[in-house]
């Protein structure tokens, strides 16, 4: 069954057209082609798919289109500013070496937009927890962990001279 | 000099924002759906297949079984292809199989509007089978009066040969000698590359063309035309960004199949994708292997008697056939020379389990685990510490190998090692952990390897590049070598600056292979492609640096050897004075209305050579006894691959090697029940490292210049995998004393072991 679902994607008010049976991940990459949303997996347990609905990072392929009605929906694609510039998680992913084969790394961008958009500090066992529901085959995490770490503290900081 | 600094990656812009194309992220007006109904028997035949109801279903195009497709075997492997017959690959399967071979075989394939509605057809056939007993390990494939998985295999044994040096007989008479056995075994892993197998197909006019995520465009191109029967210039494949492969897009499985699909529906476009499920279980896994090892050895640790017994489990189809055994066992030579005699005897065995085929390191993960745990099982009978043994007997500069001719032409192994000494405080810790008591004990081991650049001289190497200027003076660089994630399009970018003189801002290397217009190359394997294709790269730059020169010297009068390429202007050579710009001569060679040409260049480079790469493990543990459990305190790669072109990525490429070698070691396991199906096909079950599992991952490199190569580099992109599982084994001997002689070290097998060994009774520690 078709129905129609409005919701903001990457700060633009969408109208589409969904069947009721379909993943938040095939809208964003079918419907949308947002096709920075990878699909490594299908029953969330990979990660790739990570978007964020309402500022929450979720598996898209096991979320509802249909849920997403009246919702917010941020991946990779909105996150450059209004020239086209970086955001600097991407940034710090790019100068890292936190990239390899880049199937992963929207994901794990976009759990990092959440962690870095707390505004906490966090140690970097608690960054190892945040981030182990992506799987990388490439990486070792190392440099990934690195990038979300620095992306995380250059926040903190940014906060931190922010306040009287 | 670009080469040896750390420049971010080419196509590390595309990735994190989203513009990186993968093969499913192109959309060609209408894509129809394919999918493949496997078997759910692992051994026996297809009687009948019952189509009829299947094909009542809404969207449903087509449907096509193993009775009716063309009566051709074709041969998977990503081997450069051998002329002569003698050396071609073995071709031992149809794009459909009547006869099943393992759990989860082809057996026919639907075509749907949608994934849905060809997910319900293949709900709906109906399969009948007659069916034999599974053999689910060599011992049981050997064994007299097993049915045969290929009628043309007696024993079911598809290759043996013997590797001999020396008398071994002979040199194991010698008096004096401590002969030490041990068995070995390795398990069945999986590349979990996390972008599933995928291409799409359709045909224009009277060609096809095929988009896959492969890391070998070329080959792909020879086998779909040799598995469809089709003239090979029928077919055009492209490449785009591949999520990984690690070996299992080496081979080409589905592409023959998604062709013949978009044929059998009138070339229309049609998208065959691969699950997680079937990935694991339909394409390919680590062989796992049994080695035998003994070994007589003089009490001063000089190795003099070596014999070696290799069964390795090939699964149902032959892949890469013997090709992984054959190299596991040449490691047994390399690594190490005896004062005497090798012999090893090497079968590959087919069994119905999932085949195995190449996966990164190519046999050499599982010899250096029963290798280097041996040699550590050597040391501890002789009372000698195991770095003494190793550096005894390892292989030293100019060693040569007598079959195939491979040189040393520069090692940095015994600086590894000392590196890794040092850093691991080796000797102290060696000397603080001997005697522990109590649940919690630690220990340090370590492990070495060496690794071939390449596959020369056992197969084809071959390389080509071209070179093209741009009107603003910029490059266009073109290789039939492919990025796959690996960083090799970086590197090459640096390597053309270089060679050519430009600035690596102005080289714009095209990361996509297209048969009909990328040179010849045979693609991503054998960690050979700076070597081999950076030999195609360095041949091609100095004919296009050639032509650049000789065009400034028709612009500025000046003969073309007193001038240079640096920094992407004309100089000259003497002074270094920037004498034209390279944009102004490019635009000039593109308009000139005097003398118009059009600059580029071209070349292809059989590559005659190859080399040896070198390294080693370090690593410290923590094992809890009564829970069976080992923690990594530390752990360390060091790496000779040659001058490194780009540190900071083969650090990262390190690095991940590593966290696949702490996989081997520790969880990694594809498992089966009695019949021959596989339990744990998908990433809840099957357990890939995480970060949570990953502890900080230490490298060094110990940059040795290799003669031989086109920029004194070595391999790097497998080798990292090799080392890590034999250190972690070798830690848990000096912590426990109990050598543990299977991977993984799991927990369920580490409490057999400390119980058998009188560690723990009845769950409770012992001693």
């Amino acid at each position: 069954m078709t129905k129609i679902i409005h919701c903001t994607v990457n700060g633009q008010e969408t109208e589409v057209a969904i069947d009721i049976r379909e993943s938040l991940a095939d809208m964003l990459r079918q419907r949308l082609h947002l096709t920075s949303v990878k699909k490594g997996c299908e029953v969330g347990e990979c990660g790739a798919c990570t978007v964020l609905v309402d500022g929450e990072a979720i598996d898209s392929c096991i979320y509802l289109a249909d849920w997403a009605d009246g919702k917010h929906i941020l991946t990779v694609e909105g996150l450059r500013g209004p020239n086209g510039e970086l955001s600097p998680i991407q940034q710090a992913f790019i100068e890292e070496a936190a990239v390899q084969c880049g199937f992963c790394t929207p994901g794990i961008i976009m759990s990092a937009v959440e962690i870095v958009g707390s505004g906490k500090q966090y140690t970097r066992d608690e960054i190892r927890k945040l981030i182990s529901g992506h799987l990388c085959r490439c990486t070792g995490y190392q440099n990934i962990l690195n990038a979300v770490e620095r992306a995380v503290n250059e926040a903190y900081q940014f906060l931190q001279q922010g306040e009287p | 000099m670009a080469i040896g600094k750390s420049m971010n990656r080419v196509d590390a812009y595309e990735k994190v924002t989203g513009q990186a194309q993968y093969t499913d992220d192109f959309f060609e007006g209408e894509m129809l759906t394919a999918k493949v109904l496997h078997s759910t028997i692992a051994n026996g035949w297809v009687k009948k297949i019952d189509t009829s109801e299947a094909e009542k279903l809404p969207g449903v195009v087509k449907i096509v079984t193993c009775f009716d497709v063309p009566d051709i075997q074709f041969p998977t492997p990503g081997h450069p292809w051998s002329t002569e017959e003698a050396h071609q690959d073995v071709s031992d399967r149809k794009l459909l199989n009547q006869r099943v071979r393992l759990y989860g075989d082809d057996i026919a394939a639907v075509v749907a509007l949608d994934s849905v509605a060809a997910s319900r057809a293949l709900k709906a056939i109906r399969v009948e089978y007659e069916e034999y007993l599974p053999l689910l390990s060599p011992e049981e494939a050997m064994a007299e009066g097993a049915p045969l998985m290929h009628e043309e295999y007696p024993g079911n044994i598809l290759k043996h040969h013997t590797l001999i040096e020396g008398d071994y007989e002979k040199a194991a008479s010698e008096d004096g000698l401590l002969f030490v056995e041990g068995d070995f075994q390795t398990q069945i892993v999986q590349h979990c590359h996390i972008e599933p197998p995928i291409s799409y197909a359709y045909m224009k006019k009277d060609r096809i063309t095929v988009v896959s995520s492969t890391q070998i465009p070329h080959i792909v191109r020879r086998v779909v035309g040799q598995a469809l029967g089709i003239p090979w210039g029928h077919i055009r494949v492209i490449k785009p960004y591949i999520g990984g492969g690690f070996g299992n897009k080496q081979e080409v499985l589905y592409e023959p199949l998604n062709a013949f699909l978009s044929m059998q529906v009138g070339g229309r476009c049609v998208k065959l994708e691969l699950t997680r499920e079937e990935t694991f279980i339909c394409t390919r896994t680590r062989h796992a292997i049994s080695f035998h090892e003994t070994t007589g050895v003089r009490p001063d640790g000089r190795l003099v008697a070596r014999r070696v017994k290799i069964v390795s489990n090939q699964g149902g189809y032959a892949s890469h056939g013997h090709a992984i055994a054959a190299n596991a066992a040449n490691e047994f030579r390399h690594l190490y020379q005896a004062d005497g005699a090798l012999e090893v005897d090497v079968s590959t065995v087919y069994t119905s389990m999932a085949s195995a085929g190449a996966m990164r390191a190519y046999g050499i993960p599982q010899a250096a685990f029963a290798l280097e745990s041996h040699m550590d099982d050597i040391a501890l009978r002789l009372g000698m510490d195991p770095i003494e043994l190793r550096k005894k007997n390892m292989m030293k500069l100019g060693y040569v190998d007598p079959g195939t001719g491979i040189a040393c032409y520069s090692s940095g192994l015994e600086e590894c090692i000392d590196r890794g000494m040092a850093y691991i405080h080796w000797a102290e810790k060696r000397k603080q952990y001997q005697n522990q008591t109590g649940p919690i004990r630690r220990g340090v081991g370590m492990s070495i390897f060496s690794y071939k650049t390449g596959v020369y001289p056992i197969s084809l190497e071959t390389a080509s590049c071209r070179m093209v200027l741009n009107q603003d003076g910029t490059m266009q660089l073109q290789m039939g070598a492919t990025e796959i994630g690996q960083g090799a399009d970086t590197v090459f970018t640096q390597m053309a600056a270089d060679s050519v003189g430009f600035l690596p801002e102005n080289v714009h290397i095209v990361s996509f292979q297209d048969t009909d217009v990328t040179p010849f190359d045979t693609g991503a394997y054998a960690s050979r492609q700076t070597y081999v294709s950076g030999m195609a790269l360095k041949k091609t730059a100095g004919i296009f640096r050639e032509r650049i020169l000789d065009y400034a010297s028709y612009m500025l009068q000046k003969p073309a050897d007193s001038m240079d390429i640096r920094d992407s202007w004309i100089v000259c050579r003497e002074t270094g004075e920037q004498l034209l710009g390279m944009d102004a001569l490019a635009m000039e060679s593109f308009y000139s209305l005097d003398n118009s040409v059009h600059i580029t260049a071209e070349a292809t480079n059989h590559c005659k050579s190859n080399t040896f790469a070198f390294g080693a493990c370090f690593a410290e543990i923590e094992v809890d006894i009564p829970l069976g459990k080992i923690k990594v305190l530390d752990i360390i790669n060091i790496h000779d691959s040659g001058v490194l072109i780009n540190p900071k990525l083969a650090e990262a490429q390190v690095h991940g090697g590593m966290s696949m070698g702490l996989g081997y070691a520790l969880g990694e396991q594809l498992l089966y029940d009695k019949k021959g199906k596989p339990l744990n096909n998908n990433f809840l079950d099957y357990k890939l490292q995480t970060s949570l599992d990953t502890p900080e991952l230490h490298v060094d490199f110990v940059q040795t210049v290799d003669p031989s190569a086109p920029f004194g580099n070595k391999a790097l992109g497998e080798p990292p995998a090799i080392p890590v599982a034999p250190a972690i084994r070798n830690a848990l001997l000096h912590a426990t004393g109990v050598a543990v002689n299977s991977l993984p070290l799991n927990p369920q097998k580490l409490v057999e072991a400390f119980t058998e060994n009188g560690l723990l009774n009845g769950g409770a520690l012992h001693v």
